[in-house]
């Protein structure tokens, strides 16, 4: 049993363990104060089976945790002959079940050694970058103390192409520090006639206790279970993670004998477990499957962490935002301007929220004419632009589950275009030069008419550019409005398909279009006036048959 | 960051140090039991004025997560929460009459007495309108927060400040001693935060929340500013450099992941706006002691004579921190 900290803890699992008749050997770190190593000793003075091993420095990584190891179950080997099976624990384990079952587990099974070994090169278990290298560079300074000299010599030995050579061709192993072995395996290991040139190598090999054992008893063993009987859970630093009092229940529901690490103040923990088979609390079927997903999800949490969220303590730089947005929504260019009903009729057709234009200039047009949106989300207009990428990022965050559309044009604020287009979540459908549509609808004089689509056009013939940029990630289709309204069904079908909620009576209804009698004249004045608007395609200009369909709309039935 | 950048960061902290001493000489100590405190214990330091009413519920939220010793400095409370506060014994109480903004805000007098007795000390800044509220609050006391944090070698540990607001005229109910005043209290902007980078000091700027939406919807920038970071493993030369908002050094700053994960991190439930809310406001409104001579007050004091009401339809009534976690408010990170 290694013992570092909590003393205290330390000697009521001591206690625990020699109640069920099993020898201790307890080594503890030579830095703990000789004071409080002395008081410990002497408060487990009355047990007959423990001893105590010659103190080691022990600093993680290190190779004094395996000096240690070593030097106690040489003791444990010498003085208690009975002994077939040795249990490598530390201070803050707890045993999760009956010590006698732990025992009659290994009787069942007198040749078994269970101690999890791993291949580097099966296993992706590394840290800093660092898996078979351990095993071939040198480690003579420690990463938590001395980290940049650590990496610098790493970072050397790497460029001199230095390797060092495995002795006798072992393989390198790895796995938890927390093994079980026979005494046969572990009396081999100790009394190896190579094992000065073992120990020669593995000292300096990088986080020994990991491996040390885990190689050697490939070498001996008999029948090796690579499995740990202690419950070790490891976070995203190889830290191991801590139990606390609410996770009582779900270590009822281990298979594993022993967890750890425990918090020296989980109270709840100690009195549930540490006590005598009589008033041991009934064992639940084991699920360890659900201890790995609370501990997988911790790591992906703080790895991955929630796409689309930002928060005080997310915030990614460009680039790794793992999704500027947290769901897919739609974004429509020009389609309010051509079609009369457009956002009644697209909330109609799917079971989506359709807001008018979120980028106004005035206020964000929620859906329904609300002010305040989920998430209490203003439809202030200074606001929004004050952020606009929060706004957009939280709406989208604050109606998970509800797919979101939303109207977008070249008389919206344009600040968040980039953002839009950057994100792989969006859905752009646009029909270019839709804008001109309300304009000839317009009553007012032909030079501001003439002013503002020269504007218009200039934004969206930018805002196009965005979107065709190699950066664009966002699935973006692009009509022209003379190529759109030629067949106004088949876009429309296609983006309700992929928006995929289509409620079940298919495209029964279709929008009803603007009436664009003299639309083409209009597009000729503006041009004879020398403004060429050339975004919406080509428009007749004849009032003749050219028109003809164009104002009077089929019902398409598209089934 | 150059080297000058870090020598003039430096230059500033130490400022921060002499205002801090400076400052001190207008404290009166008034009970010193900071001899009680032992290694290890967890601290909480204040600054208050006129908040008696709040004091017992205050004192035994935090005595309930663990806080072993409270460090207050009463700014010439009239209430009589300064002869409370000298009766508790495991109060440390100073009193000062001098200016509360002329001391940035307390912060100056905080900072001293910080380095004085929180050096190595798990020490939590807040004020009595503050709940810290961190993940498995619950279930778990606060030292098994800052033992992870330790295991995990943090130095420093984000709560952002969330405005509570009651449903209704805020003056309807009034608050009574003792009582939890998110029973009134008890309503929240849950999606609506904006947050850029200070890169100056590498902290986080949030804004948004129920007071940058009635408040400040057409000045945005004026808004107040809710990233706090209130618990800090102390050491003698650290200081607050405005607020609980920023620290130096600036790597205290970096309570967020910037490579798409989620650190650990808390919520500061604000139970400002409660009936005493409306009396402080009228009286900031001559004292002006506060933040930019008192701009939030005045705003406030403008919108509540027509709009007495933070409620909206999408307000969320507040539950637990696992709420606060799924609304992606506050994070567990690595933490289970």
């Amino acid at each position: 049993m290694l013992v570092h900290t909590a003393f205290g803890r330390a000697e009521q699992i001591a206690r625990h363990w020699a109640a069920s008749g099993c020898p201790i050997v307890i080594h503890s770190d030579k830095s703990v104060p000789r004071k409080t190593y002395a008081a410990f000793k002497a408060k487990l003075s009355d047990l007959p089976d423990v001893r105590f091993a010659k103190r080691h420095r022990c600093e993680w990584g290190t190779w004094g945790l395996v000096a240690a190891t070593q030097e106690a179950s040489q003791i444990m080997l010498a003085e208690f002959p009975e002994v077939r099976h040795v249990y490598l624990s530390s201070g803050s384990c707890l045993p999760l079940r009956p010590v006698q079952e732990l025992i009659d587990y290994l009787t069942e099974r007198p040749h078994t050694d269970f101690i999890e070994s791993a291949t580097t090169a099966d296993v992706p278990w590394t840290m800093g970058g660092l898996d078979h290298e351990r095993f071939t560079l040198r480690f003579p300074f420690s990463w938590r103390k001395n980290r940049y000299l650590f990496d610098r010599y790493v970072a050397l030995q790497r460029l001199v192409r230095f390797k060092r050579r495995i002795p006798n061709g072992i393989v390198p192993h790895m796995g938890s520090q927390w093994w079980c072995l026979t005494r046969q395996t572990l009396s081999a290991i100790l009394e190896d006639p190579e094992r000065a040139s073992y120990d020669r190598y593995f000292k300096k090999v990088w986080i020994p206790d990991e491996s040390y054992f885990q190689t050697l008893a490939r070498l001996y063993s008999r029948q090796i279970e690579s499995r740990s009987l202690t419950l070790s859970k490891f976070d995203y630093q190889g830290k191991p993670h801590i139990f606390y009092d609410d996770h009582l229940q779900l270590l009822r529901r281990s298979d594993c004998f022993v967890a750890r690490k425990i918090w020296p103040f989980a109270n709840r923990l100690y009195d549930a477990f540490l006590t005598d088979v009589s008033s041991a609390m009934k064992r639940t079927e084991p699920n360890p499957g659900k201890i790995d997903r609370i501990f997988a999800k911790a790591v992906e949490r703080r790895t991955r962490g929630r796409p689309g969220l930002i928060m005080q303590s997310r915030f990614p730089v460009e680039g790794r935002e793992n999704g500027l947005t947290c769901a897919q929504y739609s974004v429509f260019e020009g389609f309010t301007d051509l079609f009369e009903n457009f956002e009644a009729w697209l909330s109609k057709t799917t079971t989506t929220r359709v807001h008018g234009h979120l980028f106004a200039k005035e206020r964000a047009e929620f859906s329904e004419g609300q002010t305040v949106m989920n998430g209490a989300l203003s439809d202030s207009a200074t606001l929004r632009d004050y952020n606009p990428q929060a706004f957009l990022a939280s709406l989208i965050w604050n109606t998970r589950g509800e797919r979101q559309c939303f109207q977008f044009g070249p008389r919206d604020v344009q600040d968040i275009e980039w953002e839009i287009a950057k994100d792989h979540n969006a859905q752009i459908s646009v029909i270019t030069g839709a804008w001109a549509v309300p304009l000839f609808k317009s009553n007012r004089n032909f030079s501001d008419i003439r002013q503002e689509a020269a504007l218009l056009q200039q934004i969206e013939s930018e805002h196009l550019k965005t979107l065709r940029s190699p950066w664009t990630k966002a699935r973006v289709r692009i009509w022209s409005m003379a190529e759109f309204i030629e067949a106004p069904m088949e876009p429309l079908q296609t983006i309700i398909d992929e928006i995929g909620q289509q409620s079940l009576r298919g495209l029964a209804e279709v929008p009803k279009m603007s009436d664009l009698t003299g639309f083409g004249q209009f597009l000729q004045n503006l041009k004879n006036q020398g403004m060429h608007p050339y975004l919406m395609g080509d428009f007749p200009v004849s009032h003749g048959q050219g028109e003809a369909p164009l104002s009077q709309p089929k019902p398409y039935l598209v089934r | 960051m150059s080297l000058w950048q870090s020598y003039r960061m430096r230059l500033r902290r130490k400022r921060a140090k002499i205002r801090a001493w400076r400052k001190h000489f207008m404290l009166r100590s008034r009970a010193n039991r900071t001899d009680q405190i032992q290694p290890g214990d967890i601290l909480l330091f204040s600054t208050l004025r006129d908040e008696y009413v709040r004091l017992p519920y205050f004192l035994k939220y935090y005595r309930d997560l663990g806080v072993s010793h409270f460090v207050i400095v009463d700014n010439g409370s009239s209430d009589g929460g300064a002869e409370y506060l000298a009766d508790q014994n495991d109060v440390s109480l100073w009193t000062t009459n001098a200016s509360y903004k002329r001391s940035r805000f307390g912060v100056d007098w905080l900072n001293w007495l910080q380095q004085k007795y929180a050096h190595g000390h798990w020490t939590l800044v807040v004020d009595p309108d503050e709940l810290f509220v961190y993940p498995f609050c619950d279930t778990r006391p606060i030292r098994a927060l800052t033992d992870w944090l330790d295991v995990s070698q943090v130095k420093s540990f984000g709560a952002m400040l969330l405005d509570m607001y009651p449903k209704g005229r805020i003056d309807a109910v009034p608050y009574l001693p003792g009582q939890n005043p998110l029973e009134i209290a008890s309503w929240f902007d849950p999606g609506n935060y904006q947050i850029s980078k200070n890169h100056k000091f590498g902290n986080l700027w949030i804004q948004g929340g129920p007071r940058a939406r009635v408040f400040f919807p057409n000045q945005p920038k004026k808004s107040p500013a809710l990233n706090k970071i209130p618990l800090v493993k102390w050491h003698k030369n650290y200081a607050y450099e405005s607020s609980t908002h920023m620290l130096l050094p600036r790597g205290l700053n970096l309570t967020y992941d910037e490579w798409g994960g989620e650190k650990a991190s808390g919520v500061l439930l604000h139970a400002k706006f409660l009936d005493t809310f409306t009396i402080k406001a009228a009286e900031e409104l001559t004292r002006r002691q506060h933040y930019s001579s008192s701009v939030e007050y005045k705003a406030y004091a403008e919108n509540f004579d027509d709009t007495p009401d933070l409620w909206c339809k999408w307000s969320e009534k507040y539950i637990n921190w696992r709420q606060l976690e799924i609304l992606g408010l506050m994070s567990k990170g690595n933490w289970a």
